[in-house]
């Protein structure tokens, strides 16, 4: 939201739809912890206490010998987020608040890259974003790098390493001079994800076709046609013929067989003969019958 | 006629009048800040604000979910992890017996990522909340909650959904 500056909308409402908030001692919780792994809550006291641990993103609750340490296996909580520890002893409570952060090691990348197909030689013409997971499929928020790497067979490899932001990194990259299939991949830590994208020849570079005679016809054929990398351009691209004689006009399409296109067209003196293939005009011929 | 100078004040007082018409009140106060974003895809204004009514809106979900042990109030609006760890704790929840509500006093929200190929945006919302803890319907506690949530939205067939929420402290 591209604004030039902050605004508050002026929709406060109260909270009073709740009870006022509770007066309770502070519970000694750690102030953060790795997701998934052991930690333990301490308490004072005797008797027994009903311990709660309360997210959006996962809930405990632990009937609890006070005056011990509360054990939070591993595995026991393992979402990360921001937490609320209520410990209720019946005659007080006690909360505390702590984070379950990610743990460091990614796990498992979400890996966005587009297209999926493309023509040779495009600047920037390939995008590709990551989001990073931990083991727990929490995003990792810490800063994390992250390599992508675009490779094309019998080409140079493209390699970019990014520091994620928030648990984000992207990058663009160039797609190749030869057409194939091209890795994408991109990498955290020890897991990577690949992505095929297939480059296809660019629009024909130097169209140019050859007549000759053939009874009262005119055989029209290109040259093979490729890119301007040199790659094959590919079969069933549409070429138009249009020949053009005193007033009258006539326009054949045909699709490249075999790297060329050919076609016939009556053989009128003085004809004008051009060829063009999408946005690609090739040569002129004027027909002289002899 | 209205002066060129008038002009900034009018638009900004009109994109508010728009906003809070949007994004209601059950939200309690709603602020945005200017994006900040990495990522070479400009954001169009209409699609911010399709992103941030989509993911207040999700925000009402969750509270009535959480609040009515409900898995079903998740569906429209969260996808993917989110859906399945909040519908893991309405489970479990209902499960040992307690309920949670979230009453919001605030939202902060700044878009901060908009992925390449336009398939995902991610944003940070400073929130401000209340939670109140009920087991077997006796309140066991009320706290306020700041933290700072990280989400990611992606596209469906007719609005936005969240596919990650992951808070930590501010």
């Amino acid at each position: 939201m591209n604004v030039t500056r902050s605004f508050l909308i002026g929709v406060a409402i109260s909270a009073s739809s709740l009870p006022a908030l509770a007066q309770s001692r502070k519970l000694d919780v750690p102030k953060s912890v790795v997701a998934g792994s052991a930690f333990s809550i301490e308490t004072e006291g005797g008797g027994q206490g009903v311990l709660y641990v309360v997210g959006p993103s996962q809930v405990l609750k632990r009937d609890v010998q006070l005056g011990q340490p509360v054990a939070i296996a591993a595995g026991d909580l393992d979402n990360a987020g921001h937490y609320l520890a209520v410990l209720n002893s019946g005659s007080s409570t006690e909360t505390g608040e702590f984070d379950v952060v990610p743990a460091n090691q990614p796990a498992t990348l979400s890996f966005l890259a587009k297209p999926s197909r493309l023509p040779v030689g495009l600047q920037n013409g390939i995008t590709g974003a990551v989001y990073v997971f931990d083991a727990f499929q929490n995003l990792i928020t810490a800063p994390t790098p992250v390599s992508f790497q675009l490779s094309i067979p019998s080409e140079s490899v493209q390699s970019r390493t990014v520091e994620s932001h928030l648990g984000a990194a992207w990058t663009e990259m160039n797609s190749g001079a030869k057409d194939g299939n091209a890795r994408f991949v991109a990498r955290a830590g020890d897991v990577s994800a690949t992505r095929v994208i297939e480059q296809v020849p660019g629009d024909p570079c130097g169209l140019k076709m050859n007549a000759k005679k053939a009874g009262g016809q005119i055989d029209l054929e290109t040259d093979p046609l490729r890119d301007c990398s040199g790659n094959a351009v590919t079969d069933g691209t549409i070429v138009t013929f249009t020949e053009s004689w005193n007033g009258g006009q006539t326009t054949v399409d045909v699709p490249l067989k075999h790297g060329v296109a050919q076609a016939e067209v009556p053989a009128y003196n003085g004809a004008r003969i051009s060829v063009a293939t999408g946005v690609v005009m090739g040569n002129e011929i004027r027909w002289t019958n002899q | 006629m209205i002066s060129r100078a008038i002009i900034p004040r009018a638009v900004i007082l009109l994109a508010v009048f728009a906003a809070s018409g949007a994004f209601g009140a059950d939200n309690g106060s709603v602020q945005i800040e200017p994006t900040n974003m990495q990522g070479p895809r400009p954001l169009a204004k209409q699609t911010a604000t399709a992103v941030v009514r989509d993911y207040l809106e999700a925000w009402q979900s969750l509270n009535a979910a959480l609040e009515q042990n409900r898995t079903d109030l998740l569906n429209q609006d969260f996808v993917g992890t989110a859906r399945d760890k909040f519908a893991e704790t309405i489970e479990e929840q209902a499960r040992l017996g307690i309920r949670t509500r979230y009453q919001v006093r605030s939202h902060d929200i700044r878009i901060v990522f908009y992925s390449p190929e336009g398939l995902s945006v991610e944003l940070v919302d400073n929130v401000q909340y209340d939670v109140q803890l009920l087991d077997h319907e006796k309140t066991q506690t009320t706290q306020m909650i700041r933290a700072r949530y990280v989400a990611v939205l992606t596209p469906a067939e007719v609005r936005w959904r969240v596919r990650v929420l992951q808070s930590d402290s501010q």
